[in-house]
């Protein structure tokens, strides 16, 4: 939320460049993604050693780690209609909220994202959603690492791989069923929502 | 200390005609209804943006009431949040997630004034709509809770930038009464930019034409609009050209009506569909009878 309220308001290049930073996941392969982050939260660079001494946490191979790669891989689903909600938005709306002596940021939690509620659910729908079917970024930073990292899609590749089809099988249609429920729940939801008003 | 509001600046516009210069000085002593008038384009709601703090001006200087609000040789730029004016935009900005009464209590700092809100809800008969979400409004309704809110703050100026253009004439009608009561009750330096004639007398006391950027005319409306011997005169848009020998009938829309006037053929070709003339007659008397605008 701080990222898009800056996103919003900057008028400063650096906003494009951040733009396509967040987009990247887009286009490259989540695995180039999971051996940078692998890299970057590795206790062997200076990098990781400072998060260490932060959190007092190890990033790779552990539930935090996937949890915080997760966050910057979903990122351009959350920021992005969120943000273009935003722009979708007449300008006239956030003068009349500076016109009416409130700051950025009154103006940008009680006027802006009241007025895109459906987009930011959208935006819980995509993360969500794409967080349930990641796998090339969770099997590097996590290292499927069983009843710790191992999550259901690196699941479903190891049972298919070892010809074991039948809790491939189970994986599967749980994650089918599990999804759908989600998305369909959601979408009611952001039905009922975008009704109130 | 100069009193009132005091504007000089120059701003480069960049239009769909190209680029021109705006130039304007205006100087408001006090407590007046101000209007402006002109084609669009010609800067009237940038000017409005600029009063208002939300465009800058790229040289000048804005006081009000010897504040300065802006002044580009000594780099100040009081934030619109300070400067304490009510704005109403054209498209109303009400903010869809707030109820009615939510949108007009948000202008209201501190802990919320009853008085001041009741008085609102009162002056602008919108006690049965305090519940209600915008979109579930009417045009005229909208527009009702877009002026309360920008009064809310009891503003030092008060702009409306074409309020009433989206509205039917009746409702135009009720609404101008509304606001010159409620300046009546609250007076503070008002400026409407209008486009239409009869609403600027009706309200202002004063006006500026602003035609490409620059101030044409000022004072009031009877003097800028007046100006001929005519004894009638009306402007309207030509809608169509009929030829009929050698007259030309010519259809020409007057406000809400539309007029046939005869023409000769040689002033014809010089109309084209879209033009805006001035019908004016000096000979004869015209009929003048009161109509009931249909409520």
């Amino acid at each position: 939320m701080p990222l898009v309220f800056w996103l919003y308001f900057t008028t400063s290049r650096a906003g494009y460049v951040v733009r396509a930073l967040i987009n990247m996941p887009l286009v490259l392969p989540p695995v180039v993604i999971g051996f940078y982050l692998l890299l970057a939260f590795s206790p062997n660079h200076a990098f990781g050693r400072l998060l260490y001494a932060i959190f007092h946490t190890n990033f790779v191979f552990t539930f935090e780690g996937l949890v915080v790669a997760s966050v910057l891989f979903n990122a351009p689903f959350m920021v992005n209609p969120i943000l273009s909600g935003l722009e979708g938005l007449p300008r006239s709306l956030g003068e009349a909220s500076f016109m009416l002596g409130r700051g950025r940021t009154a103006t940008f939690l009680r006027v802006l994202l009241p007025s895109i509620r459906p987009a930011v659910l959208t935006g819980v729908i995509l993360t969500v959603a794409h967080t349930i079917g990641e796998f090339g970024m969770v099997l590097m930073i996590g290292g499927k690492i069983p009843g710790v990292t191992r999550v259901a899609s690196v699941a479903v590749y190891d049972d298919v791989e070892s010809l074991n089809f039948a809790s491939a099988h189970v994986y599967s249609a749980v994650l089918f069923g599990a999804s759908f429920a989600v998305l369909l729940a959601l979408l009611l939801v952001n039905k009922r929502f975008a009704r109130t008003w | 200390m100069q009193k009132g509001l005091w504007v000089s600046v120059r701003k480069r516009l960049h239009g769909a005609a190209g680029d021109r210069d705006m130039e304007i000085e205006v100087s408001i002593d006090g407590p007046r209804f101000i209007a402006l008038f002109g084609p669009s384009g010609a800067g009237k709601s940038t000017l409005l943006r600029m009063i208002a703090g939300l465009t800058g001006p790229d040289s000048g200087v804005i006081s009000m009431d010897g504040e300065i609000w802006f002044d580009s040789t000594n780099k100040i730029n009081v934030p619109p949040q300070k400067r304490r004016v009510g704005l109403v935009f054209q498209d109303y900005a009400l903010f869809p997630a707030m109820t009615v009464e939510k949108n007009i209590s948000y202008g209201i700092p501190g802990p919320s004034d009853k008085e001041r809100m009741d008085y609102l809800m009162e002056a602008f008969d919108l006690k049965g709509l305090c519940k209600r979400y915008p979109e579930t409004l009417s045009g005229g309704q909208k527009q009702r809770v877009a002026l309360a809110r920008a009064l809310a703050n009891r503003p030092r100026i008060l702009l409306l930038d074409e309020p009433l253009s989206a509205l039917d004439p009746a409702m135009r009608g009720t609404l101008q009464d509304e606001l010159a009561r409620v300046y009546r009750e609250m007076p503070v330096i008002t400026i409407l930019v209008s486009h239409d004639m009869g609403e600027i007398f009706k309200l202002a006391s004063s006006m500026f034409h602003i035609k490409e950027g620059k101030i044409i005319a000022s004072g009031p409306p009877g003097d800028v609009f007046g100006g001929s011997n005519d004894r009638l005169k009306i402007t309207g848009q030509v809608l169509a050209k009929q030829e009929q020998g050698v007259i030309c009938i010519v259809t020409v829309a007057v406000g809400p009506d539309v007029s046939r006037v005869v023409v000769s053929r040689d002033a014809a070709q010089a109309l084209s569909i879209g033009d805006m003339v001035a019908i004016s007659a000096k000979s004869f008397n015209p009929e003048v009878r009161k109509i009931k605008i249909p409520l």
